[in-house]
């Protein structure tokens, strides 16, 4: 029971860290980023790479990255997104737009990253067992979670309590309105993505201590991504932190008491249900 | 839109290849993952022994065909791991850069998938990374295919005979803890596994599937190491090899035989835990000790810069070399004359002296087993340089 609880929660953290950045971009910036997957190997790859050529430590690297990725990100906005936002009539079609242009970026990623790395990113950070209230884990996987409970606690805060996060906010729930009451909403929106992308990141670098990644898998976490954003509702912080809580508990109690074969069954069972049932997603607002 | 221009600039070259060196060239075509679930594999096992293969013969100044020597042309494709993508360019392989050979595709699947379309062609394919029961069946049906790295059940005898081995010699009792991954390679794997071990007696206490590209193992290790099982066999794909290592050594899984299929192998399954997985035991194996087999590896380091891995690479090359040998031997780049050589005659390769009954060929390692850093061949069939079992003791460096 303990060992569910203890895996459950540290499988949560890595959940976490893979949607935090995905709902900020598409709650806020609404740019449904499909590539948002890639770009999380891409955090992996400069893991591997720089602890594999110069014995850089990827708890270092997830630092290096995040002004790297956060300038990466606004520069793809700026000039790949913002032209789309312009000329997009109506949410859907920008949602739509926006779906087939980051589709195509992931492709151009993971072309890079092959280029760079075919293989698998094969390297082992921190692999060294501690005992959480008697259970065996990974220090990597702690540090992953602890670190991923930091930037939730972070976001969470700055969202609710800082001018800059209220405007965010306020974004997220209408671009008409706030821009009528003297938000710059395009500024907002690339701040929203570049943020996003600079999380996913530094998930991506985290992630890559424990899990072997390689150039093409990014499309799995796009998935999961997808997963707990919807669950947990467009653009809340909140919804995707608990979303990914109630996935990795439920996936880790299914695999040990019923069979780890059924653990994708459970979570889209679940995703399914929530759909049913509470189709804006765990802490959306319904549509008006 | 990148991969398209890319492709577009290498066909433009293609076209300009022909132009300029229409006299002396052979065509060969090859179409393998670069992306997708399969490319991990295919960059290290199949990949690399292509460029070097076509290199080491242009270097010697190409291939000696009927007294006109002719230098190889590779013209390679990414299949994307996409059936339908490999079927769509292997079309374009023979109709538009009209190769004159192929490299068999990666992977169990594709090859069967693509036999019919090369067949087609009438390109030889000898294909190496597929492991099959339905050699025979499928070797009648398709004239132009070829086996070279053995059979499902070759591969699950090959555990049981070190189970039995082990059993008897008292390390590993009666117990054994077996995992698989849920697609048709691990399923089919398992199914048979079960089947034949508990023929032997063996009483599987813990067996279990999971989905391919699960991100945390450690609820199946744990039950794993609950089971109280004093053997671990895991049949799985990398990335999960990995993962499954990963996390045996956080649980510190108490056995005293682990074994783990396609990866083990992988030069980076060592780069990725050091010592601690010496004397695991993984699908595959070689010789490292053979002096052809040694000139080879080091070939490989110095041409493509990386370590060959330590199964299906040789494999793969030696198949290179039964198409040189055959189109050199036949002297005509005759698809059909080369192809009744293959089936004729016996080839002196970096796996000894391959030939084939009814297209497939019976040398090729089953079971290898890392020891003092090295994977070496522990069983097989024949082949030489087999060492004895080690028993696993501990995860420590």
């Amino acid at each position: 029971m303990i060992d569910i609880l203890v895996s459950g929660l540290l499988l949560s953290g890595t959940y976490a860290l893979v949607a935090m950045g995905l709902n900020l971009q598409y709650g806020v910036a609404r740019i449904m980023n499909l590539a948002n997957g890639e770009v999380l190997v891409l955090g992996a790859l400069a893991s591997f790479w720089l602890y594999s050529t110069a014995q850089v430590s990827p708890l270092l690297t997830a630092i290096l990255v995040i002004p790297v990725s956060f300038i990466g990100n606004w520069l793809i906005y700026r000039f790949l997104l913002t032209p789309l936002v312009r000329r997009s009539k109506s949410k859907g079609a920008l949602e739509v737009d926006s779906i087939l242009a980051t589709f195509g970026m992931s492709f151009i990623i993971i072309g890079v990253m092959v280029s760079i790395e075919g293989g698998f990113f094969a390297y082992k950070y921190l692999s060294i067992p501690i005992s959480i209230i008697g259970s065996t884990t990974s220090l990597s996987r702690l540090v992953a979670f602890l670190v991923a409970a930091a930037i939730g606690l972070a976001l969470y805060l700055w969202l609710n309590h800082s001018r800059t996060g209220v405007a965010v906010r306020a974004v997220s729930v209408s671009t008409e309105a706030s821009g009528l009451v003297g938000i710059n909403v395009p500024r907002i929106s690339a701040l929203a993505f570049a943020l996003g992308g600079a999380i996913t990141v530094v998930g991506g670098a985290l992630i890559s201590t424990f899990i072997t990644l390689d150039a093409s898998i990014g499309v799995v976490f796009t998935l999961k991504a997808l997963i707990i954003v919807i669950m947990g509702g467009v653009g809340d912080i909140r919804g995707a932190i608990v979303a990914a809580v109630i996935l990795g508990l439920v996936e880790t109690a299914v695999a040990t008491l019923i069979d780890p074969g059924l653990t994708l069954a459970a979570a889209y069972f679940i995703f399914v249900l929530i759909l049913l049932f509470r189709p804006q997603g765990l802490f959306g607002k319904a549509p008006a | 839109m990148l991969r398209r221009s890319v492709l577009g600039l290498a066909a433009a070259l293609a076209v300009a290849a022909t132009s300029a060196f229409a006299e002396g060239t052979i065509k060969v075509g090859a179409i393998a993952p670069k992306t997708g679930p399969l490319a991990g594999g295919a960059v290290v096992t199949q990949w690399p022994n292509v460029r070097l293969w076509v290199e080491q013969v242009n270097a010697r100044g190409g291939l000696n065909v009927g007294g006109e020597m002719m230098t190889i042309e590779l013209i390679e494709y990414d299949d994307k791991t996409n059936p339908g993508e490999h079927i769509k360019l292997a079309q374009r392989l023979a109709e538009q850069d009209k190769v004159d050979f192929v490299v068999a595709p990666y992977g169990t699947g594709f090859n069967i998938a693509t036999a019919p379309i090369y067949g087609r062609y009438g390109y030889p394919m000898i294909a190496v990374s597929a492991i099959t029961d339905k050699a025979d069946e499928l070797t009648e049906r398709y004239d132009n295919l070829f086996f070279t790295l053995g059979t499902t059940t070759a591969f699950v005898d090959g555990v049981k005979e070190i189970l039995v081995e082990q059993r008897e010699a008292g390390a590993i009792g009666n117990k054994i803890a077996m995992v698989n991954v849920a697609d048709a390679f691990g399923i089919e794997l398992a199914d048979l596994a079960r089947e034949i071990f508990t023929a032997e007696g063996f009483e599987l206490v813990y067996d279990k599937s999971y989905p391919l590209g699960t991100p945390d193992l450690s609820p199946i290790m744990k039950g794993a190491k609950a089971s109280g099982a004093k053997a671990f066999v895991a049949w799985s794909y990398p990335p999960d090899s990995f993962g499954l290592a990963e996390q045996a050594i956080i649980e510190d899984l108490d056995v005293n035989l682990y074994y783990s299929a396609v990866a083990t192998s992988f030069p980076a399954f060592k780069g990725a835990y050091g010592n601690k997985i010496n004397n695991v035991l993984g699908a595959g194996g070689t010789n490292v000790d053979d002096p052809k087999i040694a000139e080879y590896r080091k070939a490989h380091k110095d041409i493509t810069g990386d370590t060959a891995d330590y199964w299906a690479s040789a494999n793969t090359y030696a198949s290179l070399q039964i198409l040189e040998q055959a189109i050199v031997g036949a002297a005509t780049l005759d698809r059909n004359v080369v192809t009744q050589y293959i089936k004729d005659n016996s080839f002196d390769t970096v796996m000894g002296t391959l030939s084939f009954e009814n297209q497939v060929s019976h040398t090729y390692w089953s079971v290898g087993q890392w020891q003092d850093g090295v994977f070496r061949g522990v069983k097989g069939s024949n082949v030489d340089g087999a060492v004895p079992v080690r028993t696993k003791a501990g995860w420590s460096e």
